[in-house]
């Protein structure tokens, strides 16, 4: 389909103020009078406050007031999972117990140390497994896990049913959770070579460029809160409730967020940016607070580690058969995340198995804070099932690149547990993209050569996320200029969704670029209400949305144009910015003068009256301010059917050195296929991106904690190390398959996620190769791993464990 | 007190030295004393974007924090302030400098440029910026500045850098948003648009 806009490059407009400097981030703004916060955070990794003497601190000239958990929770901390504003309950290093305002951050500093605060110390545990042992420590008060809906429990095992797991066998103990499909004992009976073993997923810092810094005011009667979320809107309608602030009272302003993959989705990610609202409130002053490097890693968030079981059959074919995984979750100091069940549900995606059981158990433990990252689940299990695929190819002799084509999703198929159909799955395509443009069957004669210590491994890989949700709300606006004003409540975390989602309204209208407005950055701008912007699917919702506006709006435009000039509404049609007669396009009318005509009506036309009954309440109180100024479209996205899927596939070359265990990517293509493209520039940075997430949870990222004192030793980039440019390939390459979803107007799906996976997968894959079909069973695999087996060291001798070397 | 310095002297000494305001610094500036151990000053000058700016900072103040809270260059980002990010890379002499890890009384001597200065006076971008603007190559941008300073202080140094050396010179700055493959691209265009 020829589209005016979709399908091509264009800038988007926040661009040029990231190369100069010029856009603003949180801790970028001032205010007058503006005061600072520091927080005091736990030293220790589970306490419990008895008592705070603060008297000499507040007496410090400079110190303007203290926040402490019993101004933030007046009737007593919520006893749920996700960290607290401030607590008198820590249960991780790190975690803020009491805020100071001074008028500089020096005083504020000073006062801290004045602080003298009691804690109780209580028992804490780092590793999952050794909570679950019969005398482990629990995590939190109250247990080591949180039941949905009971609260905090306490699970555990025998000895021997830790021990059996830690040597490698199946656990025997009953799961928190089971979901299964398939007839499983059966599915494994007619498998021709099964693989089990036990794997380790590190969990590891977000560490988003942008600490989480905020600021925060308050001016007749309403909050400002400068902050950074990966949303705009949906996080606004959060952090209101977290503060406990009317939604109508709340400005969020958040012109553009340094970072966002997962953790800074959702206002309970962030609950922090409630201090300086209510310290502002409690001293009358603006409060910035800065937060540091150190109390980002604490603040910001983790993704959960896993240790797990897997067990896979795969038939003579190459079919697989059958996948039973066990996994115990890493869930932190404050619960979260259901990464586990995600990797289930992936590997029945991206392999459609005739039979899937998983089962799960959460534990907690007293490291950072756990949740969504960018694909929580099939993305750890990306770089563990791809090898299994490759050892289960090499002993049915079959190639890689078949056993993966054997598998694969595609068009009328289901997956899952739920056996949801997808929208639209062309994964075949996209396998033989990538197969094709990366030349996989030439290089196979390069496999497993050598020079000197160094041998070459060859990758390829699948990634998945579901990529797409509905039911939010859109809203278009027109002036007498003519200018087409998209009302956008996508937050601007970098991949320029907020910018990519707009152009679907202005394909709808037809409109020049030049001739359209984003508006966006502040929530008093009445923004409708958006999904959270995780989980890959800004893209398929958000082009829902603004799609529909237009819809609604160029509906209007007919009707107007009907009203005035005869004719029915089926008669007329648009081209440049004029509505018209499509039998003489002479009689018509300018957007500028329809849309003053519509304002002139008044009515639907505004926004006063007619408005969808299911808009969502934020979205209700911005079409209600800005009813009656402007020409309006206005629409409220219904649930689609299925599951938009976002595939990806990478292939990998690598070069190994065994005497030191380093590899180099020699070259690396990650191929999308997520329908249709909206923006192909935007669609590489996803793509390049993902393969530097991928190389990092292969070969760099993981938690890692002092196990006598249970102190984090990796809050810094370069002990959890995030990938560098000398990291990752000297050039990435990129495709996509571009074949449009039908579940959405202009064909597309989301893939930020999954373009992690796959190259994790690949990677994996690749480094497997190179080790004579080794595989290791963890993430991420390090130098001193492989130099190890090299020598002869077993790799699991080292007993499963979560938050040290290992895991 | 030093017996050869008078009133007069001194005043002339803060004339000459251009000071508007008289310090402990720009006394022994003036008198051409010998500093006591330790001794560090509280207003100092320094040449930011091509500019004189006389500033009062803090001894243990960093050239990051000077630029940011006292000048307010907010250009310049702050990802760590440790010296492992790069996103507060800034040119001392040309040079790419972690602004993190500088105090601002060592930068008297240097001419320090930062991504504010840039830019022509007519609003042209440079063509790092510009390269930058059409490769698409940020994406949350917070790390952009760093890797534009970055990116001009090698194109300074080496006009035609190949895309390996370039990777080597931008090493220092991390993206965590993996942006590195654009931030070449973007490399390699603006030593086209510079011709």
């Amino acid at each position: 389909m020829a589209y005016m806009h979709i399908g091509k490059d264009f800038t988007p407009p926040d661009v040029p103020g990231k190369v100069t400097g010029r856009i603003k981030y949180a801790e970028d703004y001032t205010r007058e009078g503006m005061v600072y916060a520091r927080l005091l955070t736990s030293p220790i990794p589970h306490a419990r406050v008895v008592d705070i003497d603060a008297s000499e601190a507040l007496e410090m000239e400079g110190v303007l007031g203290m926040l402490t958990a019993d101004d933030c929770y007046p009737d007593g901390e919520p006893q749920s999972t996700g960290l607290k504003m401030l607590t008198n309950e820590p249960t991780l290093v790190g975690e803020p117990i009491l805020a100071i305002a001074a008028v500089d951050e020096k005083t504020a500093e000073t006062a801290i140390s004045k602080i003298s605060v009691t804690f109780e110390r209580l028992p804490f545990v780092l590793d999952p497994l050794d909570s679950l042992q019969p005398d482990g420590a629990d995590a939190y008060n109250g247990g080591n896990t949180f039941v949905f809906r009971q609260g905090f429990a306490e699970e555990k095992w025998s000895s021997d049913q830790v021990a059996s797991f830690r040597a490698g066998n199946e656990p025997t103990a009953e799961p928190q959770q089971t979901v299964a499909y398939g007839d499983l004992e059966a599915s494994f009976s007619e498998s021709s070579y099964v693989y089990e073993g036990t794997f380790t997923n590190a969990g590891y810092p977000h560490m988003s460029m942008e600490p989480r810094s905020a600021l925060a005011y308050w001016e007749d009667g309403k909050l400002y809160l400068h902050g950074g979320s990966q949303s705009l809107t949906a996080f606004a309608d959060g952090i209101a409730g977290v503060i406990g602030v009317p939604k109508e009272d709340l400005v969020f302003v958040n012109a553009a967020t340094g970072g966002g993959f997962g953790q800074r989705a959702r206002a309970g990610s962030i609950p922090v940016y409630g201090v300086p609202a209510k310290l502002s409130q409690k001293i009358n002053r603006p409060v910035m607070m800065r937060v540091t490097r150190e109390e980002e890693f604490t603040i910001g968030g983790a993704r959960q580690g896993l240790t797990g079981w897997i067990k896979v059959g795969f038939k003579p074919d190459g079919v697989m058969a059958a996948c039973d995984l066990w996994i115990v979750s890493d869930n932190g100091g404050k619960g979260g995340g259901a990464d586990a069940y995600s990797a289930a549900d992936c590997i029945s995606v991206l392999y459609q198995a005739d039979a899937v059981r998983f089962r799960g158990t959460a534990i907690g433990t007293n490291t950072a804070h756990r949740g969504a990252q960018r694909g929580p689940g099939q993305n750890q299990i990306a770089p563990i099932i791809s090898p299994i695929l490759d050892v289960a190819a090499d002993e049915l002799g079959i190639s890689r690149f078949d056993i993966r084509k054997i598998n694969t999703p595609m068009n009328g198929d289901v997956g899952g547990p739920q056996r949801t159909p997808f929208t639209s799955a062309y994964m075949p395509e996209a396998l033989e993209l990538a197969a094709e443009k990366f030349g996989w069957e030439e290089r196979q004669s390069r496999r497993r050569q050598t020079n000197g210590s160094k041998v070459i491994g060859l990758g390829i890989g699948q990634g998945y996320h579901n990529a797409g949700r509905s039911g939010m709300d859109g809203i278009v606006m027109m002036g007498a200029d003519g200018r087409l004003k998209v009302h956008n409540g996508v937050g601007n975390l970098g991949t320029y969704s907020y910018a990519s989602t707009s152009r679907a309204a202005a394909e709808v209208l037809k409109m020049p670029w030049e001739r359209v407005d984003i508006i966006t950055g502040r929530t008093d701008l009445h923004l409708p209400i958006t999904s959270p912007q995780d989980g890959s699917n800004s893209i398929f919702t958000n082009t829902r949305t603004f799609y529909g506006a237009a819809q609604d709006m160029l509906a209007k435009m007919k009707e107007i144009a009907a009203n005035d000039l005869g004719g029915a509404v089926e008669d007329y049609d648009i081209s440049n910015e004029r509505v018209h007669q499509i039998s003489d396009e002479t009689v018509g009318m300018t957007f500028a003068e329809v849309a003053a005509r519509g304002i002139e009506i008044g009515g639907k036309y505004t926004g006063s009256a007619e408005l969808p009954e299911e808009l969502a309440e934020w979205t209700q109180i911005a079409v209600s301010r800005l009813a009656g100024t402007g020409f309006m479209g206005v629409f409220h996205d219904p649930q689609h059917e299925g599951n938009p899927p976002g595939f990806t596939v990478t292939c990998i070359e690598i070069e190994l050195d065994k005497e030191t265990g380093k590899y180099e990517i020699l070259d690396l293509i990650n191929v999308a296929e997520s329908g249709t493209i909206m923006h192909p520039k935007g669609m590489e940075n996803q793509l390049v991106g993902g393969a530097v997430w991928g190389i990092g949870l292969s070969g760099y990222e993981r938690h890692l904690y002092d196990p006598q004192n249970g102190m984090p030793a990796s809050t810094g980039y370069w002990q959890s190390k995030v990938p560098t440019y000398l990291d990752t390939p000297v050039k990435i390459q990129t495709g996509w398959v571009d074949l449009p979803d039908p579940e959405n107007p202009v064909g597309a799906r989301g893939v930020g996620e999954p373009a992690q996976g796959s190259v994790s997968a690949a990677l994996t894959a690749a480094i497997t190769d190179a080790l004579d079909g080794h595989i290791f069973g963890a993430s991420p695999i390090t130098a001193d791993m492989i130099i190890n087996h090299v020598a002869g060291t077993t790799e699991n001798s080292v007993p499963l464990a979560q938050n040290n070397f290992r895991g | 007190m030093n017996p050869q310095l008078t009133r007069r002297r001194f005043i002339k000494g803060v004339i000459a030295s251009g000071a508007a305001a008289t310090t402990t610094a720009t006394w022994y500036s003036a008198t051409g004393q010998s500093r006591p151990s330790g001794f560090v000053e509280r207003l100092v000058r320094i040449n930011v974007n091509g500019q004189i700016r006389n500033v009062d900072v803090e001894p243990q103040e960093t050239l990051a924090s000077t630029l940011r809270y006292k000048l307010g260059l907010t250009g310049t980002k702050l990802g760590c302030n440790r010296g492992e990010c790069g996103a507060c890379t800034v040119l001392v002499n040309d040079v790419p400098t972690y602004a993190c890890s500088v105090l601002t009384h060592s930068m008297k001597s240097g001419r320090i440029e930062t991504v504010e200065g840039l830019e022509s006076a007519n609003g042209e971008l440079h063509p790092v910026q510009q390269a930058f603007v059409e490769e698409l190559s940020p994406q949350c941008g917070y790390c952009t500045p760093g890797q534009v300073m970055a990116a001009v202080g090698l194109l300074r140094a080496n006009p035609n850098p190949s895309r390996e050396e370039a990777r080597h010179a931008l090493s220092g700055n991390i993206c965590r948003c993996g942006s590195y493959d654009s931030y070449l691209d973007g490399v390699m265009r603006a030593t086209e648009l510079t011709g």
